[in-house]
């Protein structure tokens, strides 16, 4: 084939790959606007004819609703601010500090820097907190709130329940994921249709189930069931005593975090000493020492560092102590049983995938079964293990949503009854949409943090 | 040393009793070493437990009289609740004498299923042709009006099992053409469509549900024309739509990126044009890889669309306080869980194996 092909001309614009790329994209905009103008004129008609004004002013309106379960909101001004402004300060100097060090000897650094940095990051914000604690004020929501402060209140219910959960979840998981691996053929078809029977079951339906029939079954007030004071079970809710600060629970609370840190001081110079002179360090007596005895010294200088408020029959119900009322029990106890199923499949084919000569090998070296699990397994299920928790977890602060049809006042429910009483259906949809949104990127966010430090390190 | 012969072997001795057989399945899983016996134990306590009064409620002390005066004298379960209000669980409000036609309806249905589990007829055209046509028969049916000659049965009168599958199955259809678009822009280099399907996809995937549902039957009318009233299981439907393409999207993706790039490369090198590429040669691997994740897809929805009831639809799950204040059989709530959880389950299982099954027969990626 001696001719060569003739010079193509050139491609006409809408022949090309780009050229129709760009002209499918206009298509697309252009549609998108016309949609988003189309719409943005027609909920001004609607409004206007609806007599509804849009707008955020209306969240300064006095709410007037009562709300069952109110979680103290700290008001920004004062200590708050001063504590907000030291932790920020202080996880910027820690973070400073880490990457100077890393460009200086291209290492990490050793305990001293650590030390140091820990102060800033976690020693500064908590004094700050003790220095400033008289001036943060907590505010309740009263039904002479304002609808701002309703949304807030429910969006603090919705956080409880959500870091409860995913707490519980995970625990509960766990339990389901290591009695599925049992050799006990038993517990393991137990655990098998705990996890088939719960995940395949609408998680509505499984809170209807807790809150109208389990909770339904408890004994009235009168005839409560008691366990000598300490937990009062009836239809009102669950009823726990509350503890009380006195003059020492500062110090004590204090000892008890100075403890922690020596732990973990003390656990990283036994691994240290462990990759340096392959010497195991026993740190549980020590480390049992600092837990008990710090705390133990601070109750004996400081005096009593808290009292219990033991709930009591009062009228029609019990006053005093900590209560939980029926609707949080039953969304919690239904998002964690839920939930759990999901966990514990994750956790069992984390661990079984990771593969047998790794166990094998691990045995070949002489590891008992707990050093196999703990520093061969476990560390590789992490890396499988995480990312698909981490969806978990927002599925949690997701369905926490489901609250509304039971009426527990977490954030979607107070919405939903200011929606009814003020009309102003696309601010709340807006507000809902971006605080989950700011919510799941925040949880997001911190997993992925997580995930970079159990992800495989490639050397 | 005397020299090695055959006949010097030793005969091969039986391994003990207690390793092989029933006893020693019995010693391995169930009582050796001594805390699985206790495990053991406790497992048995565990499921005693729970079973015997379930089984006390359910069947010793249950009645299955039609009559509420005979259930009344039972302390169980009163199983003549369900049987009596059976059609009112399939199909909620539904007119006594028109049930008939979702009765066709699930007829025509089932038997294309079964036609479609035999192999020799899965590949032919004409249940192919029959599948197409059956959404269009069976709305037809079950609305009636039109040609059809049937009296009209509006969406409000539709409810329980027939409406959650309906909604789960519409969703499903609706949601697959727009999934795989964002999946497609969200694998794209366009500058403008890829921002665009990721930020659809990461918003929707970061809000719950019943947000979205609320969404739809709150804010959609105020964007809509004034006049123009949209109906209230269709705004439902664009909710849960709206909501799991985001996610069925995301299960196209990692079909999309899971093929390899060879393929690609063959059909730009054969001068295909992007959709021919992408319709003939991408999306069919693509798509078969995904079918496992699309069934636990499907599962999702039919599981989720329960939180229809939240915006005031009377699916399977709201029919149960429907039937419970009827009168006649007052605060019979657990029969009625029981009964909506049986059917959930199966239904979900049964897909879940569906899924399970499809996953190990496909032969893995890397073939």
């Amino acid at each position: 084939m001696s001719e060569r092909l003739a010079p193509q001309d050139k491609v006409p614009f809408w022949r090309s790959p780009q050229g129709r790329a760009w002209m499918f994209q206009l298509c697309m905009v252009g549609g998108f606007l016309w949609l988003a103008v189309s719409m943005y004129r027609n909920t001004l008609v609607n409004l206007k004819t609806r007599g509804i004004s849009s707008g955020f002013g209306f969240l300064a309106n006095e709410a007037g609703f009562r709300i069952g379960e109110v979680t103290g909101i700290p008001l920004p001004q004062g200590g708050l601010l001063w504590f907000l402004l030291s932790l920020v300060a202080g996880l910027a100097i820690s973070q400073l500090i880490a990457r100077q060090l890393k460009s200086d000897s291209g290492t990490p650094m050793n305990s001293k820097w650590l030390s140091v940095s820990l102060f800033f990051s976690i020693g500064l914000p908590m004094l700050t907190l003790y220095v400033f604690r008289d001036s943060i004020e907590i505010a309740h929501y009263t039904e002479s709130s304002s609808y701002f402060m309703a949304l807030l209140t429910g969006l603090g219910n919705t956080l409880k329940v959500t870091v409860i959960g995913c707490v519980a979840s995970t625990i509960l998981g766990l339990l389901i994921a290591l009695g599925r691996l049992s050799p006990n053929w038993l517990l393991s078809n137990i655990c098998r249709w705990y996890v088939e029977l719960n995940r395949n079951l609408p998680v509505l339906l499984q809170l209807f189930f807790w809150y109208f029939i389990v909770l339904q079954q408890l004994p009235n007030v009168r005839k409560s069931i008691d366990l000598g004071g300490w937990l009062i079970l009836n239809k009102r809710g669950l009823f726990l005593p509350s503890l009380v600060p006195q003059q020492g629970a500062w110090l004590f609370c204090a000892t008890i975090v100075v403890a922690l840190v020596a732990i973990w001081v003390l656990r990283r110079r036994a691994i240290r000493i462990l990759d340096e002179t392959g010497m195991p360090v026993k740190i549980l007596f020590p480390a049992l020492g600092f837990l008990i005895g710090l705390p133990a010294l601070a109750w004996l200088v400081g005096g009593q560092p808290f009292t219990l408020d033991f709930p009591v029959l009062k009228g029609f119900n019990f006053k005093g102590g900590t209560g939980l009322t029926p609707e949080f029990t039953a969304l919690v106890v239904g998002l964690t049983v839920y939930v759990s199923a999901f966990n514990a499949e994750i956790i069992r084919s984390g661990i079984e995938a990771v593969s047998k000569g790794q166990r094998e090998a691990a045995r070949a070296l002489a590891m008992n079964e707990r050093q196999v699990m703990r520093i061969v397994i476990l560390p590789q299920a992490m890396r499988i293990i995480v990312p698909p928790m981490t969806s978990e977890y927002l599925a949690i602060a997701k369905n926490s949503s489901l609250a509304v049809a039971i009426g527990y006042p977490e954030f979607v429910s107070v919405g939903g009854t200011i929606l009814n009483q003020s009309g102003q259906a696309v601010e709340i949809v807006g507000i809902w949409m971006g605080v989950y949104l700011c919510i799941s990127l925040l949880i997001s966010f911190g997993m992925n943090i997580y995930n970079s430090k159990v992800a495989l390190v490639e050397r | 040393m005397s020299e090695y012969t055959p006949s010097q072997n030793i005969p091969d001795r039986q391994p003990p009793a207690t390793s092989v057989g029933i006893i020693g399945w019995v010693c391995k899983n169930l009582l050796c070493p001594w805390y699985n016996a206790v495990l053991t134990i406790v497992s048995c306590w565990a499921i005693w437990s729970a079973v015997a009064p379930f089984w006390e409620w359910a069947v010793t002390n249950a009645s299955i009289s039609l009559d509420p005066e005979v259930a009344k004298q039972h302390t169980g379960a009163a199983w003549g609740f369900i049987r009596d209000m059976w059609p009112v669980f399939m199909t909620g409000v539904y007119p006594a004498e028109e049930r008939w036609r979702p009765l066709i309806a699930l007829c025509i249905v089932v038997v294309l299923v079964s036609l479609s589990l035999v192999a020799s007829y899965r590949r032919s055209r004409w249940l192919k042709i029959l599948w197409f046509v059956s959404p269009i028969v069976v709305f037809a049916l079950v609305y009636g009006g039109g040609i059809t000659g049937l009296p009209v049965v509006g969406t409000h009168y539709w409810g329980g099992l027939m409406l959650t599958i309906m909604l789960s199955i519409v969703a499903m259809l609706a949601a697959f053409p727009i999934s795989v678009l964002l999946a497609l822009g969200r694998t794209s280099d366009m500058p403008i469509a890829k921002p665009f399907c990721v930020a659809y996809i990461e918003l929707i995937r970061g809000v719950p549900l019943i947000t979205l549902l609320f969404m739809a039957s709150v804010v959609l009318p105020l964007f809509l024309p004034a006049g123009m009233e949209l109906d209230k299981v269709l705004r439902a439907l664009v909710g849960i739509t709206m909501f799991f393409s985001a996610y069925l999207a995301e299960n196209i993706r990692g079909g999309l990126q899971g093929i390899s790039k060879g393929q690609y490369e063959a059909a730009d090198a054969l001068g295909m044009s992007y959709w021919k590429k992408t319709i003939v040669v991408i999306l069919p691997q693509a798509l078969r890889i995904v079918i496992p994740p699309m069934v636990n897809n499907f599962i999702g929805i039919l599981k989720d669309t329960s939180l229809v009831g939240i915006v005031g639809l009377v699916d399977l799950l709201q029919i149960a306080f429907a039937t419970t204040s009827n009168p006649k059989w007052f605060g019979r709530l657990e029969e009625a869980y029981v009964f909506i959880a049986f059917w959930y389950w199966i239904l979900c299982y049964a897909l879940s194996s569906y899924s399970q099954y499809l996953e190990r027969k496909m032969p893995s990626a890397s073939k």
